[in-house]
């Protein structure tokens, strides 16, 4: 193991050895003094943040081609990164609320966090199904983490029976290329089938990893896990995952497939655009017939997992796949900083027992809380997509690289379903300002700063989009 | 930084802030703030019309910076103004602190929210008229939806929020298919500029038609055209009296500024193309909407449809396509936006009176409020197109325009836009007589005062420009002509009509 080796894993690294620091503190911290640990997390989270913006100029292959740290893995690992604080942020207060105050929410989260990242940096077959385990084992037991609480319960046993049938997707898709080609690095098997003659069994395999990642980031028809366990879960954990494990989806979905299997495009092509324009017409559909907000989340989830996979429909086509790539991580970003805003108010209304979650108990918000109400209501503009706020530049870049693909059926698609997501989101709006109601509302300094944070991005950026453009044009996946 | 047009568009913004941190008890203090700045802003466009050579035909005072840049797709900040936009903004700057002051005390309840959304409004209208990017233009136009959308919502009747989800729905599901004629055309060609895009229309003449379709989708909804209009009456009857006056006044003119301003001089043969259906919608919109409109009990209803049946006649005159025709219709514009933004205000005053809308709750009413009903004839006379008054002029022009037009079919179609003046002095007319001419038989309208002096200085600027654009039309037709001329030639010489 030399030096590069070394650099490549060091994100990852350093946090899993944090994780394990916090574990170990979280045990010897006497009871009073439990409020350091989320702290103690966050600033892990922080440092790596900062780690990897000062490697976010480095370009390094380590592990024998296992392991790569590029523009891509470091843009997705600060999306990942970011989603942990918020997962953080966002349950201090939740836990005390919900009566179960435990270390290991934090040591889990930051696992997770390792996982995802590791999804983001793999270059190798093998270490994308590692990366996909521990990205999901932690989720497994956060999404029970209330543990008296039936849903809770109900979340976790879903959500790790089908997390299970994703792995065994995935894994049988590995073992089916490597029978194809006896390779499992991504390079190496692009390099065995570059040209139109491949065997069925490659082909077979890349749709069954597909299925695999349907999985992981919600796309119809692998989508039924998500009303459930996005309701039933801690809505932090709700937050986290929402975002975080959607983009890690994207990033393995996105390596994988452009730097392995771009030969299959004319296969695959057809497959992408039905998963992608059935993700977002379900998604969006029913959504509104949904009265839960969590739940009503959870379909919007879907519905941007839609959008971002008719971004990737064009993955095989060289002269537009670096477009659709920062477009679909233009678009992970502007989503997470809504979904953050979005959760953020939830949790602020959630209380014991499942209340304060229903559409109607959002009546009223708008005189209550104006800014909580604001913040809500960027962000359902911005999922929307209505100017000026980041979902609308996200939307027109995804547009855009569809457009460019000649996918000009599938945009038509899109745009009727965000139509319809506009009424969805609007009734939220309605609740908030047009109705009169008194919501009980519980908001931490945390819980604020996140909100308020996350807000100010949705519609600064929307005004200054460039600057996280000029970055994603550095993070396209370099093909070999 | 201040740029004319930066300042005249952004100005509002500057009220905003102020409100936000005024506090919300002090009702007077956001009233007077919120009207200043849209003066402040209405003598911006005083200030802009001055510094605007009238001969010039082409954009001036332009503002190119380019401002988001991805890929081979560049979005600028390009603004500009010509006489067409000219017009619309100054329309929009006049109209704005009026119909601030109407709600002066119609408007109790979130004031602050409001006024914040109104002056939001006002940003996203000039906006409009003064980009010269199409991303740009669809941000604000998009934008305008989300302020116009809550003030329906949170103010208005009781079908409130009904009417606002359908105004939102509507305009949207029209404007996302531009959306995509937008991509495509900035994809292809390079560019989002406007101008540009006119120059070198033949670039993408090939596919001009669905594009031609697409653009027209979103302005059909926005204008609207006959059948799209299902949204206009619901929406303008449950909006507050002063969120009427923009919706009518102003935001129904940014679809029929659309054609002028895309449809037209982008795809010519198209437009050309599609003329006679188009110009058949407008006339079945025309005859529609009267016959609609003398058939309502509700005033608001009523000039709702009256609304639809006048805005026929402007995109009659738009896809008239001569310069007679255009001409017209941008008049047109301005005049509607005061006609029926006035009649919108009076049938708001006699709400407050009486607190019912109804025809049949009125009647005789001019034996208590004189001054009220004899300006009421005025607005009325000016709507139904009364020579002398600014609606003649404008009809007029449009309906020469129309039996000049070298498009199929526009001889048959004038006739029958003529009917609908006709239709209009029937359904106008009664509606004066059944409220305010005849026997004062309700007692509860004895008491009702005549016309208030807030209301007096709220009415007396629009019957100033209805007497002036109806006796001394040439100010008003020289800051249009250059451009729409100019419009009319190179659009009817690319179609091969001349």
């Amino acid at each position: 193991m030399d030096l590069i080796d070394l650099l490549s894993i060091s994100p990852v690294g350093f946090l899993v050895l944090w994780a394990l620091l916090v574990l170990l503190i979280d045990l010897w911290l006497p009871r009073r003094f439990k409020g350091v640990t989320p702290l103690f997390a966050s600033l892990g989270l922080a440092i790596d943040l900062g780690l990897n913006i000062s490697l976010s100029a480095l370009q390094v292959s380590g592990f024998s081609g296992m392991m790569r740290l590029d523009g891509f893995a470091v843009f997705l690992n600060l999306i990942f990164l970011g989603s942990g604080l918020v997962g953080v942020a966002l349950a201090y207060d939740y836990l005390k609320r919900m009566n179960a105050v435990r270390g290991e929410y934090y040591a889990l989260i930051l696992f997770s966090v390792c996982g995802m990242m590791l999804m983001a940096q793999a270059d190798d077959l093998i270490l994308v199904f590692l990366a996909l385990e521990l990205l999901s084992i932690p989720l497994y037991v956060l999404a029970g983490f209330l543990r008296g609480n039936l849903l809770s319960q109900e979340a976790a046993l879903k959500y790790f029976l089908l997390g299970a049938f994703a792995s065994g997707f995935l894994l049988y898709g590995i073992a089916m290329v490597y029978g194809a080609t006896s390779y499992t690095n991504l390079t190496s098997i692009a390099q065995l089938v570059n040209g139109a003659h491949y065997p069925g069994l490659l082909l077979l395999g890349a749709g069954f990893i597909l299925v695999g990642f349907g999985f992981k980031v919600a796309a119809s028809p692998f989508n039924l896990w998500v009303p459930d366990v996005y309701q039933g879960a801690p809505t932090p954990v709700t937050g986290f995952m929402s975002v975080a494990v959607k983009a890690a989806g994207f990033a393995g979905l996105m390596r994988v497939f452009i730097l392995a299997f771009p030969s299959l495009s004319s296969d695959l092509t057809p497959l992408l655009w039905g998963l992608a324009a059935l993700t977002m017409l379900v998604g969006n559909l029913v959504a509104l017939l949904q009265t839960n907000m969590k739940r009503m989340l959870a379909y919007s989830s879907i519905a941007h997992a839609g959008y971002l996979l008719m971004g990737f429909v064009s993955f095989g086509n060289g002269a537009v796949v670096g477009s659709a790539v920062s477009a679909m991580l233009f678009y992970l970003l502007g989503y997470g900083l809504t979904s953050f805003a979005a959760w953020a108010v939830v949790i602020a209304l959630e209380q014991v027992d499942g209340k304060g979650v229903s559409l109607s108990d959002y009546k009223g918000l708008g005189k209550r809380q104006p800014l909580l109400a604001l913040t809500m209501a960027a962000a359902m503009l911005s999922f929307t997509g209505i100017p000026i706020t980041v979902g609308f530049w996200g939307k027109l870049f995804l547009f855009r690289s569809a457009l460019e693909g000649g996918f000009i059926g599938l945009v038509l698609v899109g745009l009727a379903a965000a139509v319809v997501s506009a009424y969805y989101y609007l009734r939220v709006i309605a609740m908030m300002y047009m109705h009169t109601g008194e919501p009980e509302v519980r908001r931490d300094g945390w819980l604020n700063l996140t909100a308020l944070v996350s807000a100010l991005a949705v519609v600064g950026l929307g005004f200054i989009p460039y600057i996280i453009l000029q970055a994603v044009s550095t993070a396209v996946i370099q093909l070999p | 930084m201040f740029h004319p047009l930066i300042l005249i568009t952004f100005f509002p913004l500057v009220g905003v802030l102020l409100l936000l941190v005024i506090h919300s008890e002090q009702k007077s203090v956001i009233r007077w703030t919120a009207w200043g700045t849209s003066f402040i802003t209405f003598g911006l466009g005083i200030w802009v019309l001055l510094n605007f050579n009238l001969s010039d035909p082409s954009i001036q005072m332009a503002i190119n910076q380019p401002w988001v840049q991805s890929g081979r797709m560049t979005v600028t900040f390009q603004m500009g103004v010509d006489g067409l936009s000219l017009i619309m903004v100054l329309l929009t700057v006049f109209l704005t602190p009026l119909a601030l002051l109407s709600s002066w005390k119609a408007i109790q309840e979130r004031l602050k929210q409001f006024m914040i959304l109104f002056l939001l409004l006002e940003v996203g209208m000039i906006g409009v008229f003064l980009a010269q990017d199409l991303v740009l233009f669809y941000i604000f136009w998009e934008f305008t939806l989300v302020p116009a959308y809550l003030l329906v919502g949170m103010w208005g009747g009781e079908r409130r929020i009904y009417a606002a989800v359908k105004f939102f729905i509507f305009t949207m599901a029209g404007s996302v298919v531009m959306l995509l004629a937008i991509l495509y055309l900035g994809l292809n060609q390079g560019t989002f500029s406007i101008s540009w895009l006119a120059a070198n229309h033949q670039l993408f003449s090939g596919a001009q038609t669905w594009l031609f379709l697409a653009f027209a989708l979103a302005f059909a909804v926005k204008a609207p055209i006959f059948p799209l209009h299902t949204w206009l009456p619901d929406t303008y009857t449950e909006a507050p009296a002063a969120v009427t006056v923009i919706l009518a006044g102003i935001l129904s003119k940014l679809g029929a500024y659309g054609f002028l301003r895309l449809n037209l001089p982008l795809f010519p043969q198209a437009s050309a193309q599609f003329a006679p259906w188009i110009g058949a919608l407008a006339v079945i919109g025309i005859l529609y909407g009267a016959i609609v409109a003398y058939y309502q009990v509700d005033m608001k209803r009523l000039i709702a449809y009256s609304s639809i049946s006048h805005l026929g006649f402007i995109i009659l005159g738009i896809f008239a396509m001569n310069p007679q025709g255009v001409t017209g219709a941008a008049l047109q514009m301005v005049n509607h936006g005061l006609s029926t933004g006035a009649l919108f205000l009076i049938a708001g005053f006699l709400e407050e009176r009486r607190g019912s809308r109804i025809v049949s709750d009125f009647g005789g009413v001019w034996k208590v409020m004189p001054w009220l009903g004899g300006i009421a004839l005025v607005v009325v006379l000016s709507s139904v197109g009364l020579p002398g008054l600014n609606g003649f002029v404008g009809e007029l022009t449009i309906l020469l325009g129309a039996f000049g037009s070298s498009i199929n079919g526009f001889m048959v179609l004038a006739v029958g836009a003529a009917l609908g003046v006709i239709l209009a002095a029937v359904y106008l007319l009664r509606l004066f007589e059944n409220v305010f001419l005849g026997k004062l038989f309700i007692p509860a309208n004895n008491s009702m005062p005549d016309l208030q002096s807030r209301e007096a200085v709220l009415l007396a600027p629009i019957l100033l420009f209805i007497f002036w654009i109806g006796l001394y039309p040439y100010p008003f037709l020289s800051l249009l002509n250059p451009t729409m001329n100019q419009l009319s030639s190179v659009v009817l010489a690319a179609a091969g009509m001349k």
